[in-house]
């Protein structure tokens, strides 16, 4: 049975309290797993056996890592703004549980006699809530490279925090496509509203397509993908943490438990973005075809095995993204956001708009003729005006360069880029034709 | 007995709030304590730290224009989620009046990209 926004209300005050717990108590299970595969899968992806010592093949490596941080010795420099340094981690830290409360992970299930659904809690405006608490979980990043009151730190956290914001606005319009089509911003709503499928008959075999939409919003798919991974400051786009520049970026003056409550909130975001990359796009909960085969599929405690499933094969993507990609350079990286995702966004988002009223508006054929051909117009327009930039002027090629040099500068070697033979080939020459000592040399 | 949906999320709010809170102020307790001047340093690879003025310093002005950009698109973001909910309700009209809205903002967008103001250097 799918769950409604009024199941949320009718809600038992301890079972809200157990779901709240339960889902504390997961997500800080699944941050030690998450940790423990990424380490694993980038391993195996680099032809390494990863960790394997601690614990069954080494599975209880992050527990013990995560055990060992609070015993560490905490160094606050003493240019850190102290207040501000505290908070900076727990803002961090809370935003991350805190988006997790609207994710839905089943159907309405039986608790201890009460019908509940398989999620903390539904409202209206349950992906706002998800894009607010990650929002403001910047404010952590943000204080905490100011507060430090060193270089690299601060530098990171600026980054971070312009490429936060950028990819937000992206990943914010990204999500429009979906509120478009399942008319909701409720996630249990949006889960229903991809539950069922369309019949597709093919090469004689039928089966139900999965009406995720994944399939039928790709370009939203794509750009959130994309931004998700910019927004969890995630490699190739990990700039605010990029070690060969920043050192370890914003939380480079942390140490003990409160670089610890950091690195749990990144890798709880990167656990929330999947999640919603499921509920959003994925189908949420529901099974996929060869399952659903099976009648029970979708009733039970079934569908957290699924939605589990799932969030664990983005988490892989995105393990497989940093053990192949190389980072992207700061610049590029800014100009990709705002001048490819955001326009392409917004273009898609119009086209999809124009062709849903097309589709279900009873217009007359004039009407409909006079709005494509108003599309197509102001496609032409802003393709003809789209201001280009200035020209470069022409660089100075290198002799006016050399002239251009002040009187009495250092002089140059020549620079026609001639490398000399390397004298390991003249001896191979030499070798293969042996001196004619019998002819005169200036003749040859 | 039924709640406000909302008060679930403010319950794992103050959850993991106090976990936090409660993990910052046990680590100095438990944890070992052997300072020297190095040690509260800022870190700079083992070189002498810069000297920072009070309030972190100068940053480059690039960042305060990416910030209020992007106020200008997440606005337009927040105006377009109602529109995208209810959208199959507006039909035509709605589809018109965002045409003119989002037309608008590329107005600005297009002045942006061509004074340079979304490049990095």
């Amino acid at each position: 049975m799918d769950p409604t926004l009024q199941t949320f209300e009718n809600d038992v005050w301890w079972i809200a309290l157990i779901k709240v717990l339960g889902v504390f108590v997961l997500l800080l299970l699944l941050t030690l797993f998450t940790i423990n595969y990424e380490r694993k899968v980038v391993a195996r992806m680099a032809v390494r056996p990863g960790p394997n010592q601690v614990g069954p093949k080494g599975w209880l490596q992050s527990l013990t890592d995560g055990l060992k941080l609070p015993f560490k010795e905490e160094i606050i420099p003493r240019t850190a703004d102290k207040v501000i340094y505290f908070i900076a981690p727990v803002i961090s830290a809370t935003c991350a549980f805190t988006a997790f409360a609207v994710i839905p992970f089943g159907p309405v299930v039986s608790i201890f006699g009460q019908q509940t659904a398989l999620q903390v809690t539904d409202v209206p405006v349950s992906v706002l809530v998800v894009l607010a608490c990650s929002s403001l979980g910047i404010y952590g990043v943000v204080l905490a490279g100011w507060a430090s009151g060193s270089t690299y730190p601060l530098l990171g956290g600026l980054r971070s925090s312009a490429q936060m914001i950028s990819y937000e606005v992206a990943m914010g319009l990204s999500i429009v496509a979906v509120f478009m089509m399942s008319g909701s911003m409720s996630t249990s709503e949006i889960v229903a509203a991809q539950g069922d499928g369309r019949e597709v008959s093919l090469f004689g075999l039928d089966f139900t397509a999965p009406g995720w939409y994944a399939v039928l919003l790709a370009p939203s798919f794509v750009i959130y993908a994309i931004s998700a991974v910019g927004e969890t400051n995630r490699a190739p786009f990990d700039l605010p943490e990029a070690e060969s520049e920043l050192v370890g970026g914003f939380h480079t003056e942390y140490s003990s438990f409160k670089f610890a409550l950091f690195f749990l909130a990144e890798y709880i975001n990167m656990i929330t973005v999947s999640a919603l990359c499921t509920t959003l796009f994925l189908g949420g909960w529901h099974a996929t075809w060869p399952i659903t085969l099976w009648s029970g599929a979708n009733t039970g405690w079934w569908p957290m095995l699924w939605f589990l499933a799932k969030v664990l094969l983005c988490l892989f993507v995105f393990i497989w993204l940093r053990a192949t990609l190389p980072r992207m350079r700061y610049d590029q990286f800014m100009r990709f956001g705002w001048k490819v995702l955001i326009p392409v966004n917004l273009v898609w988002i119009l086209l999809l708009a124009t062709v849903r009223v097309l589709q279900t508006s009873d217009l007359e054929a004039q009407t409909r003729f006079t709005l494509i051909g108003a599309a197509v117009l102001v496609v032409v327009l802003v393709a003809v005006l789209w201001p280009s930039g200035k020209k470069a002027a022409p660089a100075p090629s290198l002799a006016e360069q050399i002239a251009a040099r002040p009187q009495g500068s250092f002089p140059l070697p020549p620079l026609d880029l001639q490398v000399p033979p390397s004298p390991r080939v003249a001896r191979q020459v030499a070798e293969r034709q042996p001196a004619d000592v019998s002819s005169d040399r200036s003749e040859v | 007995m039924s709640f406000s949906p909302y008060v679930p999320i403010v319950a794992l709010f103050v959850l993991g709030a106090l976990f936090a809170l409660f993990s910052v102020s046990i680590a100095p307790i438990v944890g070992p304590k052997r300072y020297n001047r190095a040690k509260l340093d800022a870190y700079e690879c083992g070189i002498e730290p810069t000297p920072q003025p009070v309030g972190g310093g100068r940053f480059p002005v690039k960042f305060y224009l990416t910030a209020m950009l992007f106020i200008v698109f997440d606005i337009e973001t927040i105006f377009l989620y109602p529109w995208a909910v209810s959208f199959d309700a507006l039909g035509l009209f709605g589809l018109v009046e965002m045409v003119l809205f989002i037309g608008t903002v590329f107005i600005a967008y297009a002045y942006v990209w061509r004074r340079g103001g979304l490049n990095w250097d």
